[in-house]
């Protein structure tokens, strides 16, 4: 029993090894590409072609349709970068570092599209680009958070204490989201409230959700597909001394 | 169906400019995102090989 477990926590950890992660990784990313693609047409497709128009917004809330998806993924993928910064800190493997490292970029993607996309739609309907308001303000900060991060690693020249550095600025960060989350419900907001909750039905029609959804999950795909290409990069960085680097196909040829 | 006809699709009903330019935005910058990722690694792998190549020139002086 115990050698079992023992077998089986060692092959845990066995992917948690830069040279194990690194071919999986790459047979990975072309699969999560597929499926970005498979889901970005059909909710595309669901956003413009299926989704009626709007009673009150006429076609100006299709901005919805990544509007909500990024400001999600925004905050979803601080969420994991924050896990792997905290598992890289508490058991100092080599790898969570790299995926947190890998994940800001994208994460500060998502959140610039939230801002931008929710700017383009806040003009046409408040009237306004910005307002300092609960929501958008917070995810600003959400923003500056992924660019505080990124610097700091940047300016640490040993990657092991810029993960650290980084993984404390993350952890930190991380009273942020429920404020995010949250900020509708707690503050008086020009910005409307949840469109999609878990404990009501939506406030919106059927197809609206779908398109959503369907975009949500392409966002997500996206994400994995990106970040693992990235967390590749980052592994021949870091590991350019490792015997099982040189050994690559791609070093050799 | 939504739309009438092309130019309709990209009226927007009067608000192009605003759908447009999110949906242009956010398929121009994971466009260029994949890409600099892309970048990062194979530049990684050209600096890994000038590295083997001169730790082995190195090695070819001190035997010869």
């Amino acid at each position: 029993m115990n050698t079992r477990l023992s077998t089986r926590l060692s092959n845990w950890f066995g992917y948690a090894s830069p040279a194990t992660f690194y071919p999986l990784a790459g047979k990975m990313i072309p699969w999560f590409w597929a499926l970005a693609a498979v889901f970005g047409i059909l909710g595309l497709y669901i956003s413009f072609f299926v989704a009626p128009t709007d009673a009150q917004q006429g076609e100006g809330y299709r901005i919805i349709f990544i509007h909500v998806p990024a400001s999600w993924m925004s905050m979803f993928i601080y969420l994991v970068m924050a896990f792997w910064a905290a598992l890289g800190l508490g058991f100092n493997t080599r790898l969570s570092g790299m995926m947190a490292t890998s994940l800001a970029p994208t994460g500060a993607l998502m959140a610039f599209l939230s801002l931008w996309t929710g700017a383009l739609w806040g003009k046409p309907m408040w009237g306004t680009w910005w307002v300092w308001d609960a929501r958008l303000t917070s995810e600003l900060i959400l923003f500056f958070l992924y660019i505080g991060f990124i610097a700091l690693q940047s300016a640490i020249d040993d990657p092991r204490r810029a993960d650290k550095a980084g993984a404390v600025l993350a952890l930190v960060g991380v009273v942020n989201i429920p404020i995010i989350y949250f900020s509708v419900k707690w503050w008086n907001t020009l910005h409307q409230g949840a469109s999609v909750s878990l404990t009501r039905s939506p406030s919106m029609a059927q197809t609206m959700l779908l398109g959503m959804l369907l975009m949500a999950l392409a966002f997500w795909m996206y994400a994995i597909a990106v970040s693992l290409t990235r967390v590749r990069a980052i592994i021949l960085e870091r590991e350019r001394h490792a015997g099982w680097v040189e050994e690559l196909s791609e070093v050799q040829s | 169906m939504n739309w009438g006809s092309a130019s309709e699709f990209f009226a927007m009903g009067g608000h192009a400019f605003y759908v447009w330019g999110s949906f242009g935005a956010c398929a121009l910058l994971m466009l260029v995102e994949p890409i600099l990722a892309k970048k990062r690694r194979s530049q990684a792998l050209i600096e890994l090989k000038r590295e083997i190549r001169a730790n082995q020139d190195s090695q070819d002086e001190t035997t010869s």
